[in-house]
């Protein structure tokens, strides 16, 4: 097992936490009464941008699925059209399962949607820059032993994360606390923000305890 | 004794209602009064006097002469004291504002429904919860009431309204014309049957007492809603009734003769959606009208009217018309009543009262010399009788004024406190009972959890250690300790206790069973830790689990927690809806798994790989079943589209059913945050819509009959038909609907013919369903017959259901129908779920759909009126039972949908009805257990009769209707015992 592998990824994560951070902290010192629940809507575009940036630049720089081939220019362009393509039907994909599960059809569709887009930049775009634009792919990370490498560990728990903390946020909604913070759809993203950081805490730590049972097979 | 595991699963379902049964006798308090005694003139105090000689012991004579009480069904509070009011009923509002009046808003207490609050309002006690029950099966209150009271003093009471008053009080009435309240579409013709009687009685002079019950208004909230347009002129018929009854008595008023009183009241209110039953603020808040011409107003404005308790009325009528107060009342006097009297009679009046109350307090309270309201009582009667005194010395001062007017005011507070500590009394619990009860529950639950892997392994059978608990010193000892319990509880508790009333011989039984059932528990287990400790271990056994049985378990267990909180109880839909949808993406994520990684043919190892092929081959076997099937019932293109296109449609039907759950989601908006948002429901039933809803009640009969009749035999195919088009016309009779030739409307009847013709078919074809499965115990090679006979009578429930359910659920029936078929036809035999977690999907979507009906935790969902389908009048068992089906038809068709699929599934695997019986009973048994334990917690919660009593009735129904479920499964599954042993 790689320890230097594990050490990237740390250090990956450690970036992607403080992008969440950041998108708290940062936006007060430049816009006028920005609040986290107040002005929810904004933050969660700020959130989704910035986290959807760090990804970016991690594939950039890290180069988590390195492929021995050079690459041309136009497949480049090619795989990163079909990247935002994949993005964009992401989001009306949530944007649908939301509405499944209940959302309202007519009444607040941007917080939805942006709702959506926060669920997307968490999960999608980290799988976009893992894995690349490969459907097949996806689905063999997200079955059981379908992991090929430390990479392909942390995508599967970072994502379930997000996914159940979003997943789980939605409970509170029923109760008749009567607080702000129950309102569409704040607890959700929150407890998918949550979930998120949790889960890019929780990969390398169990990637690590684990690291004597991984065997990953060669490419 | 080795029994099957379905033998099982019905015997601990049977003894768990007993178990529930003894703790619902010790949660529900039955009131704990003198049942049979009733107050009599000999029986009341003379004044206290303080050794003075007081000249006045009989009863005061009556305040008013002529009596009038107009009760209004479902009359809102704000209905005359808000801007409904002011707009719709002027002459009342002048009566409020200027007349000799005095409003009040008076509270009902839940359950509020008509029955118990007539109750409330004549015997001033407030009914158990479990009178809700009795609601649908009214009998003589045996209670002591005015009514009685007035009978026996030989007034001659006048009745008109509804037939609930007829049946509490037959005889009671010198004459009476009762309407009934269960056709609820009706509003004008029952006020109509009360008022064409006003004339003639107003005019006469034979009467003391005049009772009316208006139904209209009740009938209007449930059909379209407190804001519908029909309420205004409901409002004003009413308010143009109180100016003729007011007028008619001003004019009759002589001088000198006693002035006649008007109560105006509602028995409950409305909530926003017209219905009631719950306590809600808009259902609990009724006005109160009292007018009389001895009531004279001080020239003050007319301020906000005062809230009293709705039990408050019927000491105050007994004291105006001269009766003794009910024995049982737990009200107060209202003191602007009998404010114009003299000091003397006011004191002498709250001394009735008083002692009234205290004398209830003794009798049901050991302690009661140490309640500060009694104290307080003793204190005020002493002062009372020192007041006598000096009064009856010729002391007229100022003094004796303002000391009368301080123990006026010792009175009224002692009243106060009284009553409120017999308002506490009510809500006893009978400990014990709920304690054996839910010990009972509790060990079946445990029996059941530790067979589990017994019960669920390839013979379905479970080992019942019968002979070592009995002759075990355990056993024995336990039957000692719970007998000595017995005895000390018994002999020292001072309430009343169900457990220790019964014969003895029922009670040594039950403590048998329990220790028994402890014995067995204990021998179980321990002999699962020998087999635990033997070495051939399987080392595997936890990593087998797949995603989807993580979700079906901890959704399951997360729903039985959330009904610790009362809000996730109210809002229980969601819950289901949100682990029905996870459940749909999780298939569908097995589904994309299953083609994608299958097509790629990537394998990840070859373990996989060869598992895949074997699958694959499975499907095909599946699907040549399927072809077989499908050529019979459909027709030649639809099958080759399907087989061409099977891995698309396969990986799209989960999507089709999460939408199909999302429209029916937006069709019945249910429980009580989000329940005002409009739904398609309403805007179907809305008058206007009539020719949308007759459009879709034709489809979704139409569908229902493509959808089912595949698997039927032919007679049944044509019955089937037959009584789908009786559903159809039974509707256009009772005007739901309309014929396509049919302009408007015009005559409704009760539909009672067309209603029973479709009986008749749902009767044959469920009658040919048991002649076939008979026939298929009898011929034992007989297969076919036995699951053609499971659908048919899985058929004859769905054309009840057509019948009985309100005409726009009918979509969720055809939904339901949908979703079964579909999840059979392409994901359950494709991805080959074995029977534990397909009765565990199945019973999801049963509640799932309990919810898209329309229902709720709280009783006011309940479709009274189905009851009535087909029926002339109230017939108790057929009412009961229809009303419960209707109620209860979303879990019993998936159940039953359930056992025909695990019948289909036996040719696989022989035990899969055995090991769906075993699931299913231990999925009910469950939240039952915990809900209970839950309940005894949280006894003393604020909402515990609102939210959580309701919620343990539809729990404890659920119960019963699973045993029988659980009956059906064993039955069936003998046959299969049967057959597989020849
Ligand atoms: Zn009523
Ligand atoms: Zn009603």
């Amino acid at each position: 097992m790689d320890e230097t592998e594990i050490r990237r990824l740390s250090v990956g994560h450690v970036f992607s936490i403080l992008a969440v951070v950041f998108s708290l902290c940062i936006p007060p010192l430049f816009l006028d009464n920005f609040s986290l629940l107040e002005t929810h809507v904004t933050w969660l575009c700020i959130c989704s941008a910035c986290v959807a940036a760090v990804n970016v630049i991690l594939l950039l720089t890290l180069k988590p699925n390195p492929s021995s081939k050079r690459i041309s220019f136009g497949t480049k362009v090619n795989k990163f059209s079909k990247s935002c393509i994949y993005f964009l039907i992401s989001c009306l994909l949530f944007h649908g399962i939301i509405v499944l599960y209940g959302a309202p059809l007519v009444e607040s569709v941007p917080e939805t949607f942006i709702f959506s887009v926060l669920l997307s930049s968490l999960t999608t775009s980290r799988c976009l820059c893992i894995l690349g634009p490969n459907f097949p792919a996806w689905v063999r990370v997200f079955s059981r032993d379908g992991a090929m490498s430390v990479w392909d560990h942390s995508l599967q728990i970072t994502t379930v994360c997000s996914v159940v903390g979003a997943w789980l946020g939605a409970f509170p909604i029923p109760l008749d606390w009567d607080r702000p913070w129950q309102v569409w759809p704040i607890s959700c993203s929150l407890g998918a923000t949550f979930g998120y950081m949790c889960g890019l805490l929780l990969a390398p730590a169990w990637i690590y305890w684990n690291r004597k049972k991984l065997t990953y097979k060669s490419r | 004794m080795r029994v099957g595991s379905s033998v099982l699963a019905c015997c601990c379902l049977l003894l768990q209602l007993l178990g529930l049964a003894l703790f619902l006798r010790g949660f529900f308090p039955v009131p704990v009064r003198s049942q049979s005694r009733k107050n009599s003139v000999s029986d009341i105090p003379s004044e206290p006097s303080a050794g003075a000689k007081s000249n006045w012991t009989a009863l005061p004579s009556p305040l008013f002469k002529k009596t009038v009480i107009f009760l209004i069904d479902a009359f809102r509070q704000d209905f005359v004291f808000g801007p409904k009011g002011k707009m719709h009923m002027p002459y009342m509002t002048e009566m409020v504002e200027k007349g000799t009046t005095h409003s009040f808003i008076a509270k009902a207490t839940a359950p509020t429904v008509t029955m118990p609050r007539i109750k409330a309002l004549t015997t001033g006690s407030i009914p158990g919860f479990i009178d809700i029950i009795m609601n649908l099966n009214s009998q003589e209150l045996l209670d002591d009431n005015l009514i009685w009271q007035a009978k026996q003093a030989g007034r001659r009471i006048v009745f008109y309204g509804d037939d609930t008053w007829i049946r509490l009080f037959p005889k009671h009435f010198v004459e009476h014309d009762g309407t009934t309240s269960f056709f609820v579409s009706d509003f004008t013709e029952v006020d109509y049957n009360v008022t064409r009687h006003l004339d003639n009685v107003l005019s006469r002079n034979d009467w003391d007492i005049l009772i009316l019950h208006y139904l209209g208004l009740d009938h209007i909230g449930h059909l379209t809603g407190p804001h519908s347009h029909l309420v205004g002129p409901k409002l004003f018929e009413m308010d143009n009734v109180l100016k003729k009854i007011h007028t008619s008595l001003m004019v009759k008023e002589e001088d000198g003769s006693l002035p006649s009183l008007i109560v105006v009241c509602g028995d409950h209110g409305m909530s926003e959606t017209g219905s009631h039953g719950g306590s809600s603020d808009e259902e609990i808040e009724t006005p109160l009208l009292l007018i009389s011409s001895s009531f004279e107003r001080k020239g003050e404005p007319a301020k906000a009217p005062d809230i009293l308790q709705q039990t408050d009325l019927a000491p105050t009528l007994a004291i105006g018309l001269g009766l003794p107060i009910p024995r049982n009342s737990l009200g107060t006097l209202i003191h602007p009543v009998i404010e114009q009297k003299t000091m003397r009679e006011q004191l002498r009046y709250f001394h009735l009262n008083g002692y009234q109350l205290s004398t209830l307090l003794r009798e049901n309270v050991e302690s009661s010399e140490k309640d500060v309201g009694f104290e307080q009582f003793k204190k005020a009667e002493k002062s009372h009788g020192n007041w006598i005194k000096l009064y009856l010395e010729g002391n007229t001062s100022e003094v004796l004024t303002n000391l009368g007017r301080k123990v006026l005011k010792q009175y009224i507070e002692a009243l106060m406190k009284l009553s409120s500590s017999l308002s506490k009394q009510v809500a006893e619990y009978d400990m014990y009972s709920m304690t054996v009860g839910a010990i009972i529950t509790l060990e079946i639950l445990f029996l059941l959890l530790l067979s589990v892997p017994n019960a669920l392994c390839s013979r379905a059978e479970f080992e019942v250690p019968l002979s070592s608990p009995f002759f075990s010193l355990l056993f024995y000892l336990l039957c000692l300790v719970l007998a000595a319990i017995h005895v000390i509880v018994c002999t020292s508790t001072e309430n009343v206790c169900f457990f220790c009333s019964i014969s003895w011989v029922m009670a040594i039984g039950i403590m048998t069973l329990m220790s028994a059932l402890c014995c067995i528990i204990l021998s179980t287990f321990g002999k699962m830790l020998s087999n635990a400790k033997s070495p051939n271990k399987r080392p595997d056994s936890v990593s087998l689990w797949s995603e989807l049985d993580v979700i079906l378990l901890m959704g399951t267990l997360g729903h039985v927690l959330s009904m610790g909180a009362s809000s996730f109880i109210e809002e229980e839909h969601q819950t289901w809806y949100f682990l029905v949808n996870t459940l749909c993406l999780a298939l569908a994520q097995n589904m994309c798994r299953k083609y994608f990684l299958v097509k790629k043919g990537n394998p990840i190892d070859l373990a996989t790989h060869k598992r895949t092929d074997n699958e694959g081959a499975y499907i095909k076997e599946i699907y040549d079943m399927h072809k077989k099937e499908m050529r019979e019932e459909r027709l030649p293109i639809l099958s080759r589209f399907v087989k061409d296109h099977e891995k698309w449609i396969a990986l799209s039907s989960p999507w089709a059913i999460l939408i199909c759950c999302r429209l029916l989601r937006s069709l019945n908006q249910t429980g009580v945050q989000w329940i005002h948002r409009p739904d398609f429901g309403h805007w179907l039933t809305s008058s206007e819509h009539k020719a949308e809803l007759s459009f879709l009640v034709a489809v979704s009969l139409v569908m229902i009959f493509i959808l089912i009749q595949g698997r039927c035999s032919f007679v049944s195919k044509v019955a089937l038909a037959f009584g789908l088009l009786g559903v159809y016309s039974y509707r256009a009779a009772i005007g739901h609907v309309l014929y396509p030739w049919q302009q408007s409307t015009k005559e409704i009847s009760k539909g009672i013919t067309e209603a029973r013709f479709v009986y008749i078919f749902v009767l044959g074809i469920l009658i040919t369903g048991i002649k076939d499965l008979i026939k298929s115990q009898v011929i034992i090679t007989d297969s076919k017959a036995k699951s053609v006979g499971l659908w048919e009578v899985y058929c004859g429930l769905v054309l009840l259901a057509a019948l009985l359910f309100r005409p726009h659920n009918l979509a969720v029936l055809v939904f339901c129908l949908l979703i079964q078929s579909t999840l059979t036809m392409f994901i359950w035999k494709i991805l080959k779920y074995d029977a534990a977690q397909v009765t565990l999907m199945h019973y999801w979507f049963g509640q799932a759909f309990f919810f898209f009906q329309g229902n709720s935790n709280t009783i006011s969902t309940v479709d009274v009126s189905a009851g009535f389908v087909g029926l002339d009048n109230y017939i108790e068992v057929p009412a009961v039972f229809l009303t419960v089906f209707t109620t209860y038809s979303g879990p019993l068709l998936w159940s039953i949908h359930l056992l025909c699929y695990l019948n289909s599934e036996s040719s696989r695997l022989s035990t899969s009805i055995a090991h769906g019986c075993y699931c299913y009973a231990i999925i009910r048994s469950l939240p039952v257990t915990i809900y209970i334990i839950l309940i005894t917690v949280l006894r003393y919660h604020l909402f515990i009769w609102s939210v959580f009593s309701p919620k343990l009735l539809y729990e404890v129904i659920h119960l019963l209707i699973s045993v029988f479920v659980c009956l059906f499964f064993t039955a069936v599954d003998k046959n299969q015992m049967a057959k597989s042993d020849v």
